[in-house]
């Protein structure tokens, strides 16, 4: 049993030893699936470029080529990234060189950390009161519908607190709303107030939660999008906490690019122009209610009426192209509910002009009272244009001065348009060279440390020794075998620190039993007793201690983040790795060889 | 071979008095030094930017500190960092600026100023308030992890043990904050890590004297508390040395190779683990027997010792 189990772990351990290969990820954006004419196009520009490779394969939808070496692999990038369009993405990626055989039975290597491979690691926050805004703007829209739609007469409906106030008309009109509402809406809290005919509105807890959790995940995906634009391979996009979301994008060095597109949150919105009143008054302080001033890219003002014809969050395509006169243009696709909003909106209003406004949310690195961040939101006219045309789900917007800037556009409207904005409160970026530089210096770590207490136990114990480093042998590749089996288990810096801990702590529980044997032979006891009282003395004392730690692990584990998370889990399957292999471990090779015979004298 | 064998009983607990003095003041002494010296918090608690980077040749670190000054980031500590080619810049957190794109503005003006091709090894920043909710996690983690063992050694053996044991943490604790306090290390997240660390390392200690005196209170019939304390100690001596030893072995190899980045991590650990081997001698015993263990505490558990052990294991 032991021995299968030990075997098993140095066949899941063996794929760390193939290493990788460099290689370029080819996949298609948005659905489109690599086939085999991208097939044949990257083979063919390989070849013509004389870029060797070890291995090219099509496999569901993606193109993946090996690489001899690095600067192959950069090259053949560059080459690949001109030569596909813009519907593809090409990343640079490192692909495990395990053999298939091996790969068959589900042999993977480990999955190295940022702190190890090279990368970024960001942690955003989401701006919950912009997303508890929304939700409030949003209810204040219905609930107007709603009275409207069943001809309810109220005074107003204005939003008041965390809540939203509705004032009736009369006590029946009060009545009426009310009923109608509590149907209409799920989960809000009412309060009604018979003197002054006023309802409030207020979201419940679980609302309250079922909001900040859509807009945490309307994030997750968007910044999911984004990721995908970037192309990188293998990039994790996770959630951490109530407001958190971890990104961590492997192997990626341009991280000013990457900051940009994930950080900075952009949404359009279309406002008429207002032309009843005068820009200058409006500039001068007199700003009329119903409209807003806004300056466009020039610092030009514009007088601009409040109601928003359409919000970004209908967008579903967006793209960049050049126009009949070769001026740079973003078409614009939007939903189909988008879609007849916008035709409604725009077909009274031709032949007037309409602006697009970009929005644009920034951290400002100052915070709130609260510790939360603050946003600002910086809104800018993109474009002023007279609809020619009844507007459907499909049109353009011309007016971006380079075809750099309508790319770049395009690519954030694409992304889509977030209910709350979002900001990098920290980041780790960490260099390749520094990467393999860690590696390497944890392996030497575990290298000399795994040699000194060798050598130690075999001077200290001799043949007895000899087993205990045996077993201590075998532990090492459970753990790297079991790190390698656990889908989320990453090695880092710190994980690797805590093998070499492990490799210190386990002898530990054979170094128990061998002073508990050596106890009972000088009291006396016959060789087989001692050796069988030795292993069932240490046996409790062995467990307590292990599980003590072990709950230490575990509370690490589950407050730490990051290379932290590392290092309980390496100590984690380090201990209980250590006793499988220091009990049961030693024990049948202990028995396979001193057990049953006539021992006058013991090796230990 | 054999390092230790001791034939007589040492008398540990005879001395316990003043050891327990000494670290009464060692403790004081670290939380006058965390008081008065503070503790230097590394970024992952206070927030702020901190950038590696590699330069081709030793670094002239005058010439960085005025390319720096020049480029408006006065505020910046720059130090070598392993090597004479790698430097450390450190800043604070800004208000004013989009803090998550300062690595990249330092490594450009950095490469004009100093005319260098330069190698970014890495990047940290970390908001402020992800700061504060780091250490208040910390702090719990700590606690959670007192709490939880303090729970679960009463459980397997006696509440004066779990009191002892959790007192002797306490002790490695605070002796490790004291020292990062007192030579001014960085203190950072792995430090904290390394820390749970010792806790875990200190109990296994503690466990195997505890489970020791428990055994010989219920074997030996005559002898005092303090006399059969003695005899566990003695007994565990020889595996408590030699289990610390290999520990101690391994770290160093992770101090000396393991790089500059774990260097706080490895540093803690040492410490704690020469504090933690003393502690589990001197302070969870003398506890344990200062809160009056006796005999009659343990000898009931001995039906129910086969059935526990079995229960865990079913964990």
């Amino acid at each position: 049993m032991v021995l299968v189990i030990v075997a098993l772990g140095a066949l899941y351990a063996l794929p760390n030893i193939y290493g990788e290969d460099p290689a370029v990820q080819i996949s298609g954006k948005r659905g489109v699936a690599a086939d085999v004419t991208v097939f044949d196009t990257v083979k063919s520009n390989l070849d013509s470029q004389n870029i060797a490779y070890s291995k090219a394969e099509l496999e569901n939808g993606q193109i993946l080529v090996r690489f001899n070496s690095y600067e192959s692999q950069q090259l053949a990038r560059d080459v690949l990234t001109k030569a596909l369009t813009d519907e593809y993405s090409v990343a640079l990626n490192l692909t495990p060189a395990t053999p298939e055989w091996l790969a068959n039975l589900g042999g993977v290597p480990m999955k190295l950390g940022l702190d190890l491979s090279g990368g970024v690691h960001f942690l955003m926050e989401v701006d919950m009161k912009t997303a508890m805004g929304r939700a409030q703007e949003n209810m204040i829209g219905s609930f107007r519908n709603d009275l409207r739609g069943e001809k309810i007469r109220y005074r107003s409906v204005k939003e008041a607190g965390d809540g939203v106030k509705v004032v009736f008309r009369s006590l029946d009109d009060l009545i009426a709303g009310q009923k109608l509402l509590e149907r209409t809406n799920q989960g809000m809290l009412f309060a009604e107030n018979e003197d002054d005919l006023s309802l409030v509105v207020t979201m419940s807890e679980a609302k309250l939660k079922e909001t900040a959790e859509y807009a945490l995940q309307q994030n997750i995906t968007i910044i999911r999008n984004r990721v995908n634009e970037l192309g990188v391979a293998e990039p994790l996009v996770q959630r951490q906490g109530a407001k958190h979301i971890v990104v961590e994008l492997p192997g990626v060095q341009d991280t000013a690019r990457a900051k940009e597109i994930l950080g900075a949150t952009a949404t359009l919105q279309f406002h008429m122009v207002d032309q009843e009143h005068d820009v200058m008054d409006a500039v001068n302080g007199r700003v009329p209610p119903g409209s807003f001033l806004v300056k466009d890219q020039d610092g030009r003002p514009y007088l601009l009426k409040k109601r928003i014809m359409l919000r970004g969050e209908h967008i579903v395509g967006a793209a960049s192209s050049a126009d009949e006169f070769q001026r740079p243009q973003v078409n614009i696709d939007l939903d189909s509910k988008g879609g007849s909003l916008f035709s409604n909106a725009t077909k009274d209003n031709i032949g007037k002009p309409m602006a697009t406004v970009f929005i644009e949310s920034k951290a400002t690195g100052a915070k709130n009272p609260d510790g939360s961040l603050k946003f600002t939101q910086e809104q800018e006219i993109i474009s002023v244009a007279t609809i020619q045309a009844r507007l459907g789900s499909s049109f353009r917007i011309t007016g971006q001065p380079t075809p750099a800037a309508a790319h770049n556009l395009a690519l954030l409207l694409r992304a889509g348009a977030l209910i709350a904005p979002i900001a990098i409160v920290e980041e780790r970026t960490v260099g390749p060279s520094l990467g393999a530089e860690n590696v390497e210096l944890g392996l030497q770590a575990i290298l000399w440390g795994f040699a000194g207490v060798l050598i130690f136990m075999t001077v200290y114990y001799r043949k007895f020794g000899l087993v205990a480093n045996l077993a201590l042998a075998a532990n090492l590749v459970l753990i790297v075998g079991t790190m390698s089996l656990i889908p989320g288990a990453t090695l880092t810096l710190p994980g690797m620190a805590g093998i070499v801990l492990t490799v210190g702590m386990a002898v530990d529980a054979n170094v128990l039993i061998f002073e508990r044997i050596r106890e009972e032979i000088r009291e006396g006891k016959s060789i087989q007793q001692a050796i069988h009282q030795g292993y069932d003395a240490a046996y409790s004392t062995i467990i307590d201690a292990n599980i003590t730690t072990l709950i230490a692990a575990i509370i690490l584990f589950a407050v730490g983040t990051g290379p932290i998370k590392g290092f309980a889990v390496t100590l984690s399957i380090g201990i209980l790795t250590s006793m499988f292999t220091s009990i049961i471990g030693t024990r049948s090779v202990v028995n396979a060889i001193w057990g049953g015979k006539k021992i006058d004298k013991l090796s230990i | 071979m054999q390092i230790l064998n001791l034939k007589n009983t040492v008398a540990f607990m005879s001395i316990r008095k003043p050891m327990m003095i000494m670290s009464l003041l060692f403790i004081i002494g670290s939380i006058a030094s965390m008081a008065v010296n503070k503790m230097n918090w590394g970024l992952d608690f206070t927030g702020g930017t901190l950038i590696e980077v590699g330069f081709s040749q030793p670094a002239d670190l005058t010439q960085v500190r005025g390319v720096l000054e020049e480029g408006g980031y006065d505020d910046a500590v720059v130090q070598l960092f392993g090597s004479s080619e790698d430097v450390l810049i450190r800043l604070g957190q800004r208000e004013n600026m989009k803090a998550e794109m300062l690595g990249n503005d330092i490594l450009a003006k950095l490469e004009a100023g100093t005319g260098q091709a330069i190698d970014m090894r890495r990047i940290e920043f970390v908001g402020a308030n992800v700061g504060d909710e780091l250490t208040e996690q910390g702090g719990l983690a700590m606690l959670t992890a007192l709490i939880c063992i303090l729970v679960y050694v009463a459980f397997r053996f006696e509440w004066r043990f779990a009191l002892g044991s959790v007192i002797a943490l306490a002790h490695d604790v605070f002796l490790t904050l004291g020292l990062f306090s007192i030579l001014g290390l960085e203190f950072d997240l792995t430090v904290l890590a390394a820390i749970l660390a010792v806790i875990g390392y200190s109990l296994n200690d503690t466990i195997v004297v505890s489970d020791r005196i428990r055994e010989n209170f219920r074997r030996i019939r005559k002898g005092d508390s303090e006399e059969i304390i003695n005899i566990s100690l003695t007994q565990t001596l020889s595996r408590t040395m030699i289990t610390s030893f290999t520990t101690f072995v391994v770290l160093l190899a992770l101090f000396l190779k393991g790089g500059a980045l774990i260097h706080g991590f490895a540093t803690a650990l040492l410490f704690g683990i020469i504090i933690g081997t003393y502690s589990s001698i001197y302070i969870a015993s003398s506890v344990a027997l200062a809160l009056g263990i006796s005999k009659e505490d343990l000898i009931p558990e001995v039906i129910e010792k086969e059935g526990a052990d079995q229960d865990e294991l079913r964990m």
